[in-house]
């Protein structure tokens, strides 16, 4: 067998033995993210080959919580991609004043940077007293720094554009307070936010809600996974519910795109029909 | 040998160089070719419809699960990295920056080298980092071809200069001889 085929089926058995040991399951995603980061990890642990890692991964837990870090991106921004925020008030948010309460899923919220923004939107806009916010990701580090809600001041000079850029209304500092490095998101903002750990892969509907957000999540599943998670979020929406994805990411491999019509196609927003 | 694809990596001077070579390929050219250009962050990418317009190309963003295809050129866009599974798709990611960029260009000719092996061209233009360099020495490893503009024509000299020392290059010539080069390896295909 020639080498690349060894490390592919190497690769394999790895996803299947983290998915046997540990429950989670990233046996569908997309190859070549997941050879990437594997590699990565192998470069900078001194091991040998990927099948070192399986065996260490079954025997030592910090290795492999540290595998399961590498294999679950967390990287985010408040405000990212400001043209789909400015729809998300000019087309979603006149939607949502149409319901006397607002439940809203943040579907891999990783740490928590997007489900801020949400509640930034909502305040400006007079909802956020009749919202819950959904906040759910596997990743348990993830959601613990999400809960706590600090970033540094360096990334919110970043944010500070991203939300002007948006659409902003108020003064973004007002949004958190400032001590050394680091920037706290007010209590204001956090108490109608539910943290709660959920795996998109291998867990089920929760609730049904209004508005589901899933950015830059779907992009690291294979099309069978992604056509699962679909189904998931088609299950917990409301009719008329809005779903969001990510700028790059859409309908059109899944067997969901019929039952969705395009609210804002280019910032793929949609809306689930009745 | 039958070339399958084509990965470009390019950085500051990019834009112009790039206007150069798609002004210049020939429609009908028939090997898709995927490029990764360093832009900022919030690029809405609107240049690659003007580079689109001046082609005899189909010049495109790549999308996520997109199939490769000949006569299309891909674009990565901006704020994601752009890998390339073995079976010929996209896939994107927003992981950390790789060489303070995303798109990297070694994130992108990595997934390249691995689904390609030899049957890959790569190319480093223009730049003023050292991003590509990793990844152009992966194409190598794997079989495929490097093609490095000559620094000495290159806007920003660095990038280039930085994948010749890192390996023996097939090519080191100026954009128009790139732009040759390409034109002749298609026809033979023929």
């Amino acid at each position: 067998m020639k080498s690349e085929n060894i490390s592919a089926l190497e690769i394999s058995l790895l996803l299947e033995a983290i998915y046997q040991k540990y429950g989670y399951d990233f046996r569908e995603y997309s190859k070549a993210h997941i050879n990437r980061r594997i590699m990565n990890r192998l470069a900078l642990s001194g091991l040998e080959d990927v099948s070192q890692i399986q065996s260490k991964i079954l025997k030592d837990e910090t290795f492999a919580y540290q595998l399961l870090q590498d294999l679950s991106i967390t990287v985010t921004e408040m405000f990212r991609d400001q043209d789909f925020y400015k729809s998300l008030r000019e087309n979603v948010i006149p939607i949502l004043k149409t319901y006397p309460f607002i439940k809203i899923w943040h579907a891999g919220c990783a740490t928590g940077e997007e489900a801020y923004s949400m509640a930034i939107i909502l305040q400006e806009e007079g909802l956020y007293d009749r919202t819950t916010i959904y906040a759910t990701d596997f990743n348990q580090h993830a959601l613990n720094r999400a809960k706590e809600g600090i970033f540094s001041n360096a990334m919110m000079k970043e944010y500070i554009i991203n939300y002007t850029l948006s659409g902003g209304k108020e003064s973004f500092s007002d949004y958190y307070t400032s001590s050394y490095d680091n920037a706290i998101m007010n209590q204001s903002l956090k108490k109608n936010i539910v943290w709660a750990n959920h795996n998109l892969v291998t867990d089920s509907v929760f609730a049904e809600v209004h508005l589901i957000l899933c950015r830059n999540v779907l992009i690291y599943f294979d099309n069978t996974l992604q056509n699962k998670v679909q189904k998931i979020f088609h299950d917990s929406l409301i009719n008329g519910g809005i779903l969001c994805l990510g700028t790059k990411e859409g309908l059109r491999f899944t067997d969901f795109f019929e039952k969705y019509t395009e609210l804002d196609k280019k910032q793929r927003i949609f809306k689930k029909k009745y | 040998m039958q070339y399958e694809a084509i990965v470009i990596g390019v950085s500051s001077g990019g834009m112009t160089a790039l206007k150069f070579i798609f002004s210049a390929l020939p429609a009908g050219f028939s090997i898709p070719i995927i490029i990764v250009q360093h832009v900022s962050a919030r690029s809405d990418n609107e240049w690659i419809k003007l580079l689109n317009d001046k082609s005899n190309l189909n010049i495109k963003e790549a999308d996520e699960k997109e199939k490769i295809e000949t006569g299309n050129v891909y674009i990565a866009p901006s704020n994601y990295h752009l890998l390339i599974e073995k079976d010929k798709t996209f896939s994107l990611t927003i992981d950390e920056y790789v060489n303070f960029a995303r798109p990297s260009i070694d994130v992108m000719f990595e997934s390249a080298a691995e689904a390609y092996k030899n049957k890959l061209i790569g190319i480093v233009l223009t730049g003023s980092n050292s991003d590509g360099t990793k990844g152009i020495k992966r194409i190598k490893e794997l079989g495929g071809i490097a093609i490095i503009q000559d620094p000495e024509t290159a806007e920003s000299p660095n990038m280039p200069a930085s994948a010749i020392a890192a390996i023996q290059p097939d090519y080191i010539l100026s954009l128009e001889k790139i732009v040759q080069l390409l034109v002749k390896i298609t026809q033979t295909i023929k």
